[in-house]
């Protein structure tokens, strides 16, 4: 017995004692890439050499939005395919880590939901920063009722419903905006993000603008929602209580509420149609929108008939002035790859590519990039 | 010779050892230090802002776009906190003195040490599995069950209050539930430890004088333990009132001062995992600040648990 028990914990220490080891070298590699010096040297030699580009690797760490991550995980897994010496990190973590982590230099590029604010673009070392739009995206109200396959809902009626003026599913302000549908006398159960979020940002922006004033709880990644109503965590959390929650109504990202199986409603546009939320929808509302010079803007609420009105945007934000060169032409040839060909992979993951001006605009912005 | 080098040497050994001990002891009251330096400090442009508003308001508005229009009023949080670990104790106590009697007392010694192993596998269990059983599974079954004892109290004073209407399966309760399972194992297995301090000759007694086993149980072992229970309760509470991950999946996330069991609210460690990583400067000052409450909180249950079993140990 004795000898067992000695034996697993000579065991123990040494998976311990390697997972330390492991750690400590992978330690080692993180700080040496974070510290300025862009090239890691493949020093390893289980790497055929032919595969090695001459003069070693880069390595951009991204942090930031998890709205646009899952694009910029295809993407990168693509870019990185053809450019083998290239090896891109994108850790999410939220528009607002994304940001500050950028300010404080320790990644290479944001991703981020919203522009840097005022204090916080002045509180960036590295200087200037430019705005990289990279995809369009909506937000569903996905609900759960029993019977109604189609629902149809004016930001006034979305309004009511979600700061819990309208409690009922049958209320005369649903019925009006859906003609012609029996709607079920069920409770209406509301569900919204817990955790802060540019989801919950870009929603409110909608309701904030688009309900001629109904909407009395102000924008922002949190706010005071009605204390009668559930809250879930990430996008994937909203959508679980939607999926198990008869009469529930909630915010969710296109992509979530598709892989969930939710029903999501059509949503009315400043030109007063009804428009389902998808990749031609949302587009159409990237050619609605007044861009800055600065390439920043608000996808909410765009003009247009066919516009999707609840749309966020999101961009890679970089600084102007790229201090080592290799790691500012690796971020160039990037940009230039998720500009491009990876606009086409935006409708794989759910989300919209940007129109073409806008692109372009973009695309033409990249030599403002100095290395 | 061997003798005095020995002892030289082992002189040299108890001064290190001493200083190590002596460094280790200081490096926790350095650390508590610094925490407490830096709660305070960082959590100064709230309580500038909200002065005692910030523990008697009930309204929590971030509005991280606008800060000047924001109000953080952490009493909804802090009775979140307070009420979920009420829930957990009420229903964790009973069921964890029961198991740790049933073990020490009533089982045949056979079952004793597979009980003792099941009962500490559910304390190793992480709490994020709690959870997520709670939200996945719990949470939407149990409305049903919220319906029907609402309905059964529908009308009578103060019960009405109590088991008012549930919007959805997340609330205190679910959240007191899941919690009250988590904290059973650490109040069992302390238990069971004190209980069996009891020394053999005060139960012999109690049986040699004709008692019964409850009988024997409530004038010897209950009375002998009762101070270790106190602190073993007081331990569950305070893994109650710290509980991040399950209590932030099923309390429901609204800023709610109710006594309503079926409610949605929140917690403090809850509000501060959900809202850190989006919030501005003025939104984690008072973040930091709610976690300086918790601490707070804390150490009052601490210094009251400690008076109550110091006193008892007097006596």
């Amino acid at each position: 017995m004795t000898t067992v028990g000695a034996m697993k914990t000579s065991m123990h220490f040494l998976i311990g004692a390697f997972a330390i080891a492991a750690l400590s070298t992978s330690c080692k590699k993180k700080a040496d890439d974070g510290g300025g010096n862009a090239k890691t040297i493949e020093s390893t030699g289980d790497k055929k050499a032919g595969d090695k580009p001459t003069g070693g690797s880069v390595t951009l760490n991204g942090s930031g939005s998890t709205f646009q991550k899952s694009f910029d995980e295809v993407c990168i897994e693509a870019f990185t395919k053809a450019n083998a010496g290239t090896q891109i990190n994108y850790a999410g973590g939220g528009s607002g880590k994304g940001r500050k982590d950028l300010g404080d230099m320790v990644v290479d590029f944001a991703g981020s939901d919203s522009p840097f604010k005022d204090e916080e673009a002045k509180n960036a070392k590295g200087g200037d920063l430019l705005y990289f739009p990279v995809l369009l995206g909506a937000v569903t109200i996905s609900y759960n009722l029993d019977g109604v396959d189609k629902l149809q809902l004016s930001g006034e009626t979305a309004a009511k419903i979600f700061q819990r003026d309208i409690k009922k599913w049958n209320d005369p302000a649903i019925a009006a905006d859906n003609p012609g549908v029996k709607l079920p006398d069920t409770d209406i159960v509301v569900a919204h993000r817990g955790d802060g979020s540019g989801t919950t940002d870009i929603f409110t922006k909608f309701l904030d603008g688009g309900s001629n004033g109904t909407w009395k709880l102000k924008s922002g990644s949190t706010v005071e929602w009605p204390t009668d109503t559930q809250a879930g965590q990430g996008n994937g959390g909203v959508a679980q209580i939607v999926k198990s929650t008869a009469g529930a109504v909630g915010y969710v990202d296109l992509s979530d509420a598709k892989q969930t199986g939710l029903h999501y409603a059509a949503v009315k546009n400043g030109a007063g149609k009804f428009v389902e939320a998808n990749a031609a929808s949302v587009s159409a509302a990237g050619e609605g929108i007044d861009v800055k010079d600065n390439l920043t803007f608000s996808a909410v609420n765009a003009k247009g008939d066919a516009a999707y009105p609840v749309t966020g945007q999101t961009w890679i934000v970089v600084y102007a002035k790229q201090t080592d060169k290799a790691k500012g032409e690796a971020i160039k040839s990037f940009l230039k790859f998720v500009l491009t060909d990876g606009q086409k992979l935006a409708t794989d993951v759910d989300y919209a590519p940007l129109p073409k001006p806008l692109a372009d605009k973009a695309i033409a912005q990249l030599d403002k990039i100095k290395t | 010779m061997a003798g005095i080098d020995l002892r030289s040497k082992g002189d040299r050994a108890d001064r290190t050892f001493r200083w190590l001990a002596i460094g280790a002891a200081a490096l926790v009251l350095l650390v508590l230090g610094l925490i407490a330096l830096t709660m305070s400090t960082r959590s100064t442009a709230v309580l500038e802002k909200m002065g005692l508003g910030f523990f008697t308001s009930d309204r929590w508005v971030a509005n991280d776009n606008d800060p000047s229009q924001a109000l953080y009023g952490a009493l909804p949080f802090i009775w979140g906190t307070l009420y979920t670990a009420t829930i957990a104790v009420i229903l964790a106590v009973p069921i964890s003195l029961g198991i740790a009697l049933f073990i020490t007392q009533v089982a045949p010694a056979k079952l004793r040490r597979p009980l003792v192993y099941f009962v500490d596998l559910l304390a190793v269990v992480p709490s994020v599995v709690y959870g997520l059983w709670g939200v996945l599974v719990l949470a939407p079954k149990i409305k049903g069950v919220y319906d029907s004892i609402h309905n059964a109290v529908d009308g009578i004073p103060v019960l009405q209050s109590i088991f008012g209407s549930a919007s959805a399966g997340k609330s205190f309760m679910t959240a007191g539930v899941i919690l009250a399972i988590m904290i059973i194992p650490i109040i069992t297995s302390l238990a069971r430890e004190v209980i069996e301090t009891t020394p053999p000759g005060e139960k012999e007694a109690a049986l040699a004088l004709g008692a019964t086993r409850w009988e024997m149980i409530r004038t010897s072992v209950l009375p002998h333990s009762r101070v270790g229970l106190v602190g073993a309760v007081m331990l569950g509470l305070g893994r109650a009132m710290g509980e991040t991950i399950a209590a932030t999946l099923v309390i429901g996330g609204s800023a709610a001062v109710t006594t309503n069991l079926f409610g949605s609210g929140n917690s403090m460690p809850a509000i501060i995992a959900s809202e850190w990583g989006e919030a501005g400067d003025l939104h984690k000052s008072a973040l930091i600040a709610l976690a300086m409450t918790l601490f707070l909180i804390t150490i009052a249950v601490n210094l009251i648990a400690t008076r109550i079993v110091g006193a008892k140990r007097i006596a």
